[in-house]
């Protein structure tokens, strides 16, 4: 369900990758997503309380990352909630914080087709293979809820044929 | 600051036992030399976002990829090389260099291992590492510090005492000699190609160095991210494991960052006399044609 076509994602993560792309200077970079990572905030009490269900928890993840979906009220689309219990954790905090300005109430066909490579689109080629499968998780795991709802909804597969058909 | 500070705020090094317990300082030596022009302290990680997001107030940043590594060959930098580093961060002969960083010193071991390839031994190893000093609740800045450009000539790059190359290591082998494999059991099994965790990749085959012996790094240090006394070390690598001081052991992982971990070990804090590091390690051995494994 990944796909490497830009038109099929968020609006807004293709935004955070033109502003990246744009960021050649590594320091630069590096800054930005710092910003991100200290404008992360964790999942709200109203939706989870530590100590976390291990059904929430990022398979492989350094940082001890935990990801909530839950549905939104205007259908279609998910609400999306991130904690990171390792404080040193700021690429998790900063992909959280991409995720869930991007995804959260995008449509889930959106959501659905983020591609599997994203985060070397955000960190670049200096990801470790380890925060590498931490970040994929993440992503994962924001995807498969879109990805589930839109194999079940006719709706959404319409919306998904009229952008891929135009 | 007076000299007897100094030594008090190394005394918990000092107790530990170590042959050369030079090569290390406590957190609190580090606090109190912030403002030293004789040291300079440098951080080390493997997370690029690590440093720029808060480190040790003055500590420079160099990076295993960007400062150490030939951008084009897998080999490390030459004298050049070095040598514009070291006036980029300040950096004299006689300058202390105090290495510290993220995962345990990883790769703060790493680096004061290639820096010793140059010869620069007036270098140290911050005990327990940027997890320490964070759980002190010590302070951090984001303010990348400037140094006045320095003069430094460095001697041509010196790998025979503390690198093996693999005709070392196969050599090594066929003699019978001693070999620590430092990485999980798992991958010294032949089970995985890479830590529990990560993905398989970067061998073509699974398994170890014949002969060796697999001790992985963790094994050296506390929760807290500091080394362990000798005591304890010598019960790990001597007493359950059989090395000896004064024989010739090669240690590898997987790219040689966590075997220059237990290099640091071996040699410094257990007074090993020839103890090389393997960096071409698994990576290279597990894909090089002709060369025997074991599982």
């Amino acid at each position: 369900m990944a796909s490497e076509n830009p038109a099929l994602w968020p609006p807004k993560l293709r935004e955070y990758l033109e502003t990246l792309e744009w960021l050649q200077d590594p320091q630069e970079r590096y800054a930005f997503l710092i910003e991100l990572a200290d404008a992360f905030r964790p999942v709200p009490p109203e939706i989870a309380t530590p100590p976390y269900p291990k059904s929430n928890l990022v398979p492989h993840c350094e940082s001890q990352a935990y990801v909530w979906a839950v549905e939104a009220p205007e259908g279609h689309a998910f609400r999306y909630y991130f904690a990171v219990e390792n404080p040193q954790g700021l690429s998790a905090m900063a992909m959280a914080k991409i995720l869930d300005d991007a995804c959260s109430g995008a449509p889930a066909w959106q959501v659905a087709h983020l591609p599997d490579d994203l985060p070397q689109r955000i960190f670049g080629s200096r990801l470790s293979m380890g925060r590498t499968m931490g970040l994929e998780g993440m992503v994962a795991m924001v995807r498969e809820p879109a990805r589930q709802h839109l194999a079940a909804c006719p709706v959404c597969q319409q919306a998904l044929a009229e952008v891929q058909n135009a | 600051m007076t000299q007897r500070t100094v030594e008090k705020s190394l005394e918990p090094i000092l107790a530990k036992g170590y042959a050369h317990p030079e090569v290390l300082v406590t957190t609190e030596w580090v606090a109190e030399h912030l403002d030293d022009p004789n040291v300079r302290i440098i951080e080390s990680n493997e997370d690029p976002l690590v440093y720029p997001s808060g480190h040790i107030p003055g500590a420079v940043e160099v990076d295993w990829v960007r400062d150490l590594n030939h951008p084009i060959i897998r080999d490390y930098l030459d004298r050049e090389a070095f040598e514009r580093l070291m006036r980029r961060i300040g950096v004299t002969p006689e300058t202390t260099v105090v290495f510290y960083g993220d995962k345990n010193n990883w790769w703060a071991t790493y680096a004061f291992w290639v820096f010793q390839l140059f010869g620069h031994t007036n270098a140290k190893i911050m005990d327990g590492g940027r997890q320490k000093w964070i759980a002190e609740g010590r302070p951090l800045t984001r303010e990348v510090p400037k140094y006045p450009p320095t003069e430094y000539r460095a001697p041509e790059r010196n790998d025979r005492p503390i690198r093996a190359f693999r005709d070392d290591v196969l050599a090594h082998v066929r003699a019978g000699k001693r070999l620590v494999d430092v990485r999980s059991p798992e991958e010294y099994r032949g089970e995985r190609l890479h830590m529990p965790g990560y993905p398989n990749e970067g061998a073509l085959r699974g398994g170890h160095i014949p002969g060796a012996v697999n001790i992985p790094w963790s094994r050296a240090v506390n929760e807290d991210g500091t080394f362990k006394p000798a005591e304890e070390l010598r019960a790990i690598y001597l007493q359950e494991a059989g090395l000896r001081p004064d024989e010739d052991v090669i240690v590898y992982c997987r790219i040689g960052e966590r075997s220059s971990h237990t290099w640091f070990v071996l040699k410094y804090l257990l007074g090993f006399e020839n103890v090389r590091n393997y960096d071409g390690s698994w990576t290279e051995w597990g894909n090089l044609v002709g060369v025997p494994i074991e599982r």
